[in-house]
């Protein structure tokens, strides 16, 4: 018992080490969420383009069609690592704020996965409901917007929890851009103990936040069911 | 009202409207019956745009809303379409789903489009349902309420795309009876369905069709105690 205490100590305490800890937790949090925010936004147009260019074949349509396909092939074909890493050295090298170049890189890379789920789900909407929307009168928009959207979002939630969740963790390779992540910080303490116990600490925090984000997914899950039964 | 020319439908290599030519007048209840896979629901989707004609023309009130100009969402707005499978909205409640549309097209106040809904809710019977989802009603219920819906748009005319098809038998009655009473209201409506009683009943006039074509046309009472055509008569000897 007084081992385990012994080891908290030199991991936590001593030089002020949770500060380590802390500051990663941030980097890790920041980039997660600006990331998914992100990957969200640049999901869901590449799949509304990619639902609507089914049914509206002018030329501008095929060619944002052929530009979302190219960048979900290319996203989803290689490494996030590897991403990182061109982003870091190559893309936005002139760019001197790491945070903002995982950020980025995560965001774009997680906008593949969203995409293909959130088009997956719209297409799961029954072509009867749009149909009604649009012989209401309701414009292509709208009709997205009001009814096939809302709907479609109850198809997406699971899958779009583990993106999420995914991402979260993805984010533990930020430390190969020189980002003081979660990861990071604990490799850092690490390497000063020289004892195994700041990464148990490092995977135990990763643990309370993926259950964290799980229970409030649920949360959400259970007030959208609320048209289902009752 | 509604003129339809020369109206073609291809799917893929499927020709399915083969060179329809129709004129409907206001007021009339124009009942289209005919063997499944005749193409009778495609023309009536093909009126109100939901399919796009593969040739031919579709005038409404003096407009050609074929072509690419015609504002489509104006023109739905003044066609109700009821659908086979009811498409209400689960997602939102009943009163939702028929003030939807007014009050986002911004035709009706949010005040004036409740106060419609639920005038058409008390005419159906409805009233105490307004805010309950779909998904707690039975299909009769449903498929009324999606013709309320359709309603609150006050529409010219009113589509309507085999509305009892889906029903358990002993509420296909209450939407027919509904079907009735816009009917003598003088609600122009073209109705696609398996409901001779109705067409007898209600139509001013019934086509046949069958092949991608009407075979033939004729008032209810001509086309079911005198049909010519040999394939009329054969579909008429099965489903009577």
């Amino acid at each position: 018992m007084s081992y385990i205490l012994d080891q908290l100590y030199r991991t936590l305490i001593v030089d002020k080490r949770y500060m380590l800890l802390l500051e990663g937790l941030k980097n890790t949090l920041i980039i997660a969420s600006c990331a998914t925010a992100i990957g969200v936004a640049i999901g869901l147009l590449v799949a509304i383009v990619k639902v609507t260019a089914q049914n509206n074949r002018k030329w501008y349509m095929v060619v944002l069609d052929k530009i979302c396909s190219f960048y979900v092939t290319v996203i989803r074909g290689t490494p996030v690592v590897v991403q990182l890493l061109i982003m870091n050295g190559s893309i936005m090298a002139a760019v001197n704020a790491e945070l903002l170049v995982a950020i980025l890189t995560f965001g774009i890379n997680s906008g593949a996965y969203v995409a293909e789920i959130i088009r997956a789900g719209i297409m799961a909407v029954d072509k009867g409901q749009a149909e009604a929307g649009r012989s209401l009168g309701l414009t292509q928009s709208m009709t997205m917007k009001l009814i096939v959207l809302p709907q479609a979002v109850k198809n997406i939630l699971p899958a779009l929890g583990n993106e999420f969740i995914a991402l979260l963790k993805e984010t533990s390779v930020a430390g190969y851009i020189a980002i003081r992540d979660l990861t990071k910080a604990g490799d850092n303490i690490f390497s000063r103990v020289v004892n195994s116990t700041p990464l148990y600490i490092v995977a135990i925090i990763y643990l309370v936040l993926v259950m964290g984000l799980s229970y409030l997914l649920k949360l959400f899950e259970r007030r959208l069911a609320k048209s289902d039964h009752r | 009202m509604i003129t339809v020319k020369n109206l073609e439908k291809t799917f893929d290599k499927n020709m399915v409207l083969k060179g329809i030519n129709e004129e409907i007048a206001q007021g009339e209840k124009v009942v289209i019956v005919g063997p499944s896979g005749s193409g009778k629901s495609t023309f009536l989707r093909c009126l109100n745009l939901l399919e796009t004609p593969t040739k031919g023309e579709i005038w409404f009130e003096g407009k050609n809303i074929t072509d690419p100009r015609t504002n489509i969402n104006e023109l739905r707005q003044k066609m109700g379409m009821v659908f086979q499978h009811f498409n209400l909205f689960p997602h939102l409640t009943v009163l939702e789903n028929i003030t939807l549309a007014p009050i986002k097209l911004e035709l009706q106040s949010e005040q004036q489009a409740e106060e419609n809904a639920y005038r058409l809710l008390k005419r159906i019977g409805l009233e105490d349902k307004a805010k309950t989802y779909p998904n707690q009603l039975s299909g009769g219920q449903k498929q009324r309420i999606a013709i309320v819906r359709a309603l609150a748009m006050n529409p010219k005319v009113m589509l309507f795309d085999e509305p009892t098809s889906a029903l358990d038998p002993e509420m296909v009655g209450e939407v027919l009876e509904l079907m009735k009473e816009l009917a003598n209201e003088g609600m122009t409506m073209v109705v696609v369905t398996h409901e001779m009683g109705f067409a007898r009943e209600v139509a001013t006039r019934v086509l046949f069709m069958d092949q991608g074509v009407i075979m033939e046309q004729n008032t209810p009472e001509q086309f079911f105690a005198n049909p010519h055509n040999p394939r009329l008569q054969d579909f008429l000897s099965k489903v009577l």
